[in-house]
């Protein structure tokens, strides 16, 4: 409470919200049910802070010295993280478009404050504004593995009907940033 | 359901939750591609769908739809594929089991990169394990799969 207390006093510069969301109920969503989600291995996994993508709950790297470049020379996650079914045990898991983002789109490691404004910035979305971000994170059938990963993976702690009303709430209080003052790193 | 395979079309009436390996095994009796592991851990039924590499072990079939099937038996069409060639060539199999795979993925890196570097090879053939050992000459026969490519 004293943390969020300082981040309060420093009255981020954000953009009026609908009555009725001040911003300080966007920071404690953004905080508490935003960011622990992007930084879940579920999502971070395959955005690292490096070139290779993560494996597990324990964030080892992928085996088969698969990177980003992968994909260039034949290899690329559809070669086997393939569409449906068969998500079992000790098998790649599967999902429509498997894919690995591009190198600025880190999430691995990302205090709050930096997440939140690289998600306000269109250049580390793929070109996704905040509302293109919302649809996809309510609807992008890749976000929702998160929550459905198969056997032996954790999915994040808030669920996903829970995500997702604390991103309509962060974003009708005008999409404020916490201060990295103000939280820690994960 | 109907598969297009090596560019000929094939009824099966396999359950649509086997894996195409099965299909293309027990069903349809092409047995050039072979089962190693059964969890994309190994690369010996690598097959292409639409030109890309794919585990056949950890695909439905269901999920095949009409695209187009590549084994072993047809990527060289009538003939043998430059990679084929160059194999031979290199003596690049001892026992084999994983061989129809590593073509496969062979083929997949050369259509990415028509002339691979060392590193290349490596990136794009380190999901295809061989037992035997033979990575030296698959090294050498892709390179001079690349090379039979250019002429």
């Amino acid at each position: 409470m004293i943390l969020l207390s300082l981040a309060l006093a420093e009255e981020p510069e954000v953009g009026p919200g609908p009555p009725g969301v001040p911003p300080e109920a966007g920071i404690k969503a953004f905080e508490e049910q935003i960011w622990p989600v992007f930084v879940h291995p579920r999502c971070a996994n395959c955005h690292p802070a490096g070139d290779v993508p993560l494996q597990g709950d324990e964030q080892r790297p992928h085996t088969m010295e698969v990177d980003r470049d992968s994909p260039a020379v034949g290899l690329p996650c559809s070669t086997c993280h393939r569409t449906e079914g068969l998500d079992l045990p000790d098998r790649p898991p599967a999902n429509g478009h498997w894919s690995f983002p591009p190198a600025n789109q880190v999430f691995e490691g990302r205090t709050a404050a930096e997440l939140c404004n690289q998600l306000k910035d269109p250049e580390t979305t793929g070109g996704r504004d905040l509302e293109a971000l919302r649809h996809h994170v309510e609807h992008d059938t890749l976000v929702l593995y998160g929550w459905d990963p198969g056997p032996e993976r954790t999915s994040p702690a808030v669920s996903h009907v829970d995500f997702v009303a604390a991103f309509q709430v962060w974003l009708d209080a005008g999409a404020p940033c916490p201060t990295d003052d103000a939280q820690g790193s994960m | 359901m109907k598969l297009t395979i090596n560019g000929q079309v094939h009824e099966t009436e396999a359950e649509p939750g086997t894996p195409l390996l099965w299909v293309l095994r027990d069903h349809l009796a092409m047995t050039g591609t072979k089962f190693g592991c059964g969890m994309a851990q190994c690369g010996a039924c690598t097959v292409h769908l639409n030109g890309v590499a794919v585990r056949s072990c950890v695909t439905p079939v269901s999920e095949v739809g009409e695209a187009a099937i590549t084994t072993i038996e047809g990527i060289g069409g009538e003939g043998l594929h430059p990679v084929q060639e160059a194999w031979i060539e290199h003596s690049v199999p001892q026992c084999g089991w994983c061989q129809s795979g590593q073509i496969m993925s062979a083929c997949a890196l050369l259509e990415a990169r028509p002339d691979p570097s060392d590193e290349d090879i490596d990136a794009a053939m380190s999901a295809n394990i061989c037992r035997c050992g033979t990575y030296p000459r698959i090294r050498k026969a892709i390179k001079a799969a690349a090379k039979r490519r250019e002429g």
